[in-house]
């Protein structure tokens, strides 16, 4: 599988998803376990009205969003990979009107189960504003709707 | 009204709005909260925006734990007499079923108060309390 058809199918897999949508995430670039999605800065996931930085929670679905489509960039055939669990640490607040990117990693792939690393920053200086490491469940292709696996393949697969 | 007006304005009246209405993120969830006593629970109603999976249809991983999240900050906020909302430190989180696209719940537990940190438990579910969609627990620094 090249990085193009990788990079085809996350942005079709992003494309079914509302929240991820409401909020703006894109990718930004796919390899083989990797990937970077980016979140832009805008008024409606500010938390805090004084300071403008963006809400926790904005971070978690970035974080989330991210590290469950890595998983379509270490697997050949596509399957929906739910969340079991994801932890978050906050290192720093973001800097307002920036965006923040993702950069999510798998790690470990077994038959049942993969792992993810992920990385929260912004390129005005690079430092990590969040850490998040997670694990998801593999239910196999067959347990995923063949007219959703065509939609995210292309019909390729 | 200031922030620190409003925070004290809530923890009085038990009356949410207005700090819902000053956190723009809350606005764009969804989120609201009532008070029975001294408990808190808070709600998540059913939003298109808020979607993930399309296929069951199921609520985005990712804004059920936004949805915690915000929830635990404001459970600690009203159940300290602090007039500033705590700063999360880390936050673990546990998907136990498909949160389904309907109304979600929340409610919170203080398991530790430190000086300085706040461990807190949360737990969301939509059909009923004894089968949780999702259970987190979180750490909050107090200070300023």
């Amino acid at each position: 599988m090249t990085d193009d058809i990788r990079f085809d199918r996350v942005s079709r897999f992003l494309d079914t998803l509302a929240q991820v949508k409401a909020l703006g995430i894109e990718a930004i670039e796919a390899r083989e376990n990797h990937l970077i999605l980016r979140l832009p800065y805008s008024e409606k996931i500010i938390g805090n009205p004084e300071s403008r930085v963006i809400h926790g929670g904005a971070i978690t679905t970035l974080m989330d969003t991210a590290s469950g489509s890595v998983v379509i960039c270490a697997l050949d055939n596509f399957e929906l990979c739910p969340t079991l669990d994801l932890r978050v640490d906050y290192m720093r607040p973001a800097e307002p009107g920036q965006p923040v990117f993702a950069r999510a990693e798998t790690y470990r792939v077994t038959r049942n189960i993969i792992f993810t690393r992920c990385e929260a920053y912004q390129e005005t200086d690079g430092q990590t504003i969040a850490n998040c490491v997670a694990t998801f469940m593999r239910i196999g292709r067959e347990a995923t709707p063949k007219a959703y696996r065509d939609l995210i393949t292309g019909g390729e697969a | 009204m200031t922030r620190p007006e409003i925070l004290r304005y809530t923890q009085e009246t038990g009356d949410f709005s207005r700090l819902l209405a000053s956190i723009p993120y809350a606005e764009t969830i969804g989120l609201t909260c009532d008070r029975f006593g001294d408990d808190l629970i808070f709600r998540l109603p059913r939003k298109a925006e808020n979607l993930g999976n399309p296929i069951l249809p199921a609520i985005h991983g990712g804004v059920i734990g936004g949805f915690m999240e915000l929830s635990a900050a404001i459970y600690l906020m009203m159940s300290q007499d602090v007039l500033h909302m705590p700063r999360i430190v880390d936050f673990s989180l546990d998907y136990l079923r498909a949160g389904l696209d309907r109304e979600t719940y929340a409610e919170c537990r203080l398991t530790r108060q430190g000086n300085r940190v706040s461990n807190v438990q949360v737990t969301a579910w939509q059909k009923s309390r004894s089968q949780p969609i999702a259970t987190a627990r979180a750490h909050f620094l107090l200070e300023e």
